[in-house]
């Protein structure tokens, strides 16, 4: 266990203008699981690509199994036994598991041709260890994310990785997934591979890794055995400075009823919802990934058709067919996925503000462009938005300054009832508490928040209340006195506790 | 999760200067080094009447590479263009001649048959989710089939002189054809620069689904820009028909290559988004300059087929490589 697998000594990278590493010396033990921790822009993903191969280094010295080395692309780096699964999967949809697994490294026959025998017998080996119920024969486009993260570890693992690199790997899955993913790193742990995790979710790291590594701009802060250090430090570590709280919330008394939806339902994927929501009050919705949540905010949001159910926002009894209607109605969705849902990358901070308010401050149809710069301006100042200016491409921002941008398009239209759907996904903690901040603004003047979130942590402090969804149904209603990781998981596995793959 | 991808954009290597200057002002200076090399090799390249002739020609295709800067800027293309042309020049040619002479009609029926194709067009292929390419593939056929008609196999001459004003009419020393070319250029430059409009169709080039749940009815403005692309290739053929003085069979074959040439060359991206109707102003110009300098060189007409393909090739390989050196 003492023995250094992976050893950093003074590993510095400078990309023009700026020093993304700086003189990071630690080592990584075989056999032990190792977080590394760090803000967006800490470093973390160079020194990664650094070890996979993908960056050239400036200076300093990168030991592998005692040796000094140095490699030259992904490749190189997988031929020696070190493989990277990153949050994007590296897989081709349209072929199988099998193909997936050995492609690059067919087993062949004499004369070249593909020993299909040998290669099916080895992806099926590869997959029973893992214990995961996937058909090698499957085309991976069929897959849920879970699986294909699967099969990404089948991959590396046909590679004899002895060193695997998980980057956010928890990002995307379901709690039950997660688990299954936790045994398998177990298990790979025990068979002697060494594993590097990187993720935001502090509450996992004490889970499953041996020791954390934090990086801060760049520069090594410390490496810590997880059962010698609290996270309130780890925090620390990674922000530069104390944060007080990290779920800040203001609590206020629930105003009066601004959405109840009563019956609704969505063949197939809805049934039976009802729930209402009150001025200043944040409602959480928990569950599996694939139990509806994000299908609700889409089928009120006027994305999906309803079959069967009302709506009423305000009192008013609606219909609503299209995302404009919602608007019109008051509602804003903070959607998702940033970057193919909430933002146009190719356009500015300020067009990306502008774009449902565009018709509020045009006059017969022509652009009020002085207005829009003084909206757009007041945005980046009021929500913090770090960038050289407002006529910035959102593309060249950082995780938490374009879910800030999102946040800024809805907060210039002032809505009634905000839909955040997975709010914090993907950014650090420092824009993580900046954005709950938010929310809470947003609470204090009189707006409702409706909130799916798959973090339990977040939605446990500060939700007022929970609707629990499993299987297109509202399995249950906690208030904030109930409310307990436990109290949710077991509304949301059901008793029915069979495999929740989300496809 | 790629932390650090702000700093390399900071980087200001010789290929990023050349890329960022090529994305401002690389087609303008292609333009410029282009109608240099002529100038010097015939003299008679910079005679202001040779100038004037360039600008009538491009002016057909133009018309519709303004529209079609539209469609492509939301990642839509056209294929019908050409038989657009065809069949509202035959409609116009046929007003004229064969159904009663009235001016009037044979001006407004084909624009508005020409819209009416496009929002066809838009219009099946967002609401039936069909790609544009498919859709515009089957309008090709099929107006150039409706063309052939209306016509019986025979082209209909002899417009009346007032039509023909259209075509090869003169307004002071400019050509009307110019005037309409030069006219819709700056209307769509203004549109979307400075229109609620106009920003949405980038908005929506971009990311549909950011603009859809940004509250923009995004098949509505689809649609839009298909029918000003048809009603401009309505225009392009009424200017066709009066300038040939009669309604061809063939007119307008292969006008949808020039058009969506104009337009790439011009720095439209295919992939929608980005991109302006000035570069397709330049591009078809640059279209229209290449065609007539090697005219007046005496080379063989094959040879600017030749010429315009290469260009087409290098136009979308330097966007590929600007999209390549930004992305990295």
């Amino acid at each position: 266990m003492e023995e250094a697998i992976l050893k950093f000594e003074n590993l510095t990278k400078r990309f023009p203008g700026v020093l993304a590493l700086n003189q990071v010396s630690f080592e990584v033990r075989k056999g032990e699981v190792h977080a590394l921790v760090g803000e967006n822009g800490a470093g973390k993903s160079t020194l990664i690509k650094i070890v996979t191969g993908v960056y050239p280094r400036t200076s300093g010295e990168l030991f592998y199994q005692g040796k000094a080395v140095e490699f030259h692309s992904p490749h190189d780096a997988l031929r020696n036994g070190i493989a990277a699964i990153y949050q994007e999967f590296n897989l081709i949809p349209a072929l199988s598991v099998v193909e997936n697994i050995f492609m690059g490294h067919y087993f062949t026959q004499k004369g070249g041709l593909v020993d299909w025998a040998k290669i099916r017998e080895e992806a099926q080996r590869l997959i029973d260890f893992l214990e995961v119920d996937i058909n090698i024969d499957a085309q991976v486009r069929d897959l849920g994310v879970a699986k294909k993260q699967v099969v990404e570890i089948a991959k590396a693992l046909s590679y004899q990785a002895q060193v695997l690199i998980m980057d956010e790997p928890t990002a995307t899955l379901a709690q039950k997934e997660i688990d299954t993913l936790f045994r398998i790193v177990k298990s790979l742990k025990e068979q002697g591979v060494t594993i590097i995790y990187i993720s935001h979710r502090l509450e996992e790291i004490y889970q499953i890794c041996d020791r954390v590594t934090v990086l801060r701009d760049g520069n090594y802060i410390a490496t810590r055995k997880l059962t010698e250090v609290q996270m309130e430090e780890i925090i620390q570590m990674m922000v530069g400075r104390e944060v007080v709280e990290r779920f800040p919330r203001t609590l206020h008394k629930a105003g009066e009823e601004v959405l109840r939806v009563e019956g609704l339902s969505r063949s197939g994927v809805l049934e039976d919802i009802s729930f209402n929501l009150h001025r200043r009050e944040i409602l959480g919705i928990a569950g599996m990934v694939g139990s509806g949540r994000t299908e609700l905010l889409r089928a009120l949001y006027g994305l999906d058709p309803i079959d069967q159910g009302q709506v009423w926002i305000k009192g008013e009894k609606v219909t609503i067919h299209s995302p404009l209607e919602a608007i019109s109605r008051g509602i804003a969705l903070i959607p998702e996925e940033r970057k193919t849902q909430g933002l146009v990358l190719l356009l500015s901070v300020m067009e990306n503000i502008g774009l449902p308010i565009l018709p509020q401050i045009a006059n017969r149809g022509f652009l009020d462009e002085e207005e829009l710069k003084k909206i757009a301006q007041k945005m980046v100042k009021t929500l913090n938005i770090r960038t050289p200016s407002i006529y910035q491409r959102v593309m060249n921002l950082s995780g938490g300054n374009q879910q800030k941008v999102v946040l800024a398009k809805w907060l210039a239209r002032e809505s009634a009832i905000y839909f955040f759907d997975e709010p914090t996904r993907g950014i650090d903690v420092g824009a993580k508490v900046e954005i709950y901040h938010l929310m809470n603004h947003l609470i204090e003047q009189g707006s409702a928040i409706l909130m799916v979130s798959s973090e339990l942590p977040e939605i446990l402090a500060l939700s007022d209340r929970v609707l629990v969804m499993r299987e297109g149904r509202i399995a249950g209603e906690l208030t904030k006195e109930e409310v307990t990781q436990e109290s949710v998981l077991k509304l949301a596995v059901g008793r029915r506790n069979v495999g929740a793959q989300s496809s | 999760m790629p932390s650090l991808p702000e700093e390399k954009t900071t980087s200001v290597s010789i290929a990023g200067r050349f890329f960022i200057f090529w994305e401002k002002a690389g087609i303008l200076l292609a333009f410029i080094v282009v109608c240099v090399v002529f100038g010097i090799l015939t003299p008679v390249f910079f005679h202001p009447l040779n100038i004037l002739n360039v600008i009538r020609q491009v002016s057909i295709i133009g018309v519709m590479a303004v529209g079609m800067t539209f469609v492509i800027l939301l990642a839509g293309i056209d294929l019908s263009v050409g038989s657009i042309v065809a069949f509202t020049g035959i409609i116009a040619a046929a007003f004229q001649v064969k159904w009663g002479g009235s001016l009037f009609l044979s001006i407004v029926v084909p624009l508005l048959i020409g819209a009416g194709i496009g929002f066809f067009n838009g219009f099946v292929s967002t609401k039936g989710g069909l790609h544009p390419f498919i859709v515009t593939l089957g309008s090709m056929s099929i107006f150039r089939g409706a063309t052939l008609l209306v016509a019986q196999g025979r082209p209909i001459s002899g417009m009346s002189p007032e039509f023909r004003f259209i075509g090869a009419g003169m307004v002071g020393p400019i050509p009307f054809p110019v005037i309409l070319f030069l006219g819709s250029v700056v209307v769509a430059g203004i549109v979307l620069r400075k229109t609620v409009f106009g920003r949405y169709i980038y908005a929506i080039g971009g990311n549909p689904e950011a603009a859809l749940l940004s509250g923009i009815r995004v098949d509505r403005y689809k649609i839009l820009a298909f029918t000003i692309l048809g009603f401009l290739a309505g225009l392009s053929g009424l200017i066709l028909t009066s300038r040939l003085n009669s309604g061809e069979l063939v007119a307008g074959q292969g006008y949808e290559l020039d058009v969506i040439a104009s337009v790439i060359i011009g720095g439209t991206s295919l992939m929608g988004g980005e991109g302006g109707v000035y570069g397709s102003l330049i591009g078809a110009l640059l279209i229209g300059v290449i065609s007539n300098g090697l005219n007046l060189l005496g080379v063989q007409p094959y040879w600017q087929m030749i010429v315009k393909g290469a260009i087409i090739i290098l136009a979308v390989l330097l966007d590929k490589m600007r999209q390549r050196f930004r992305a990295s």
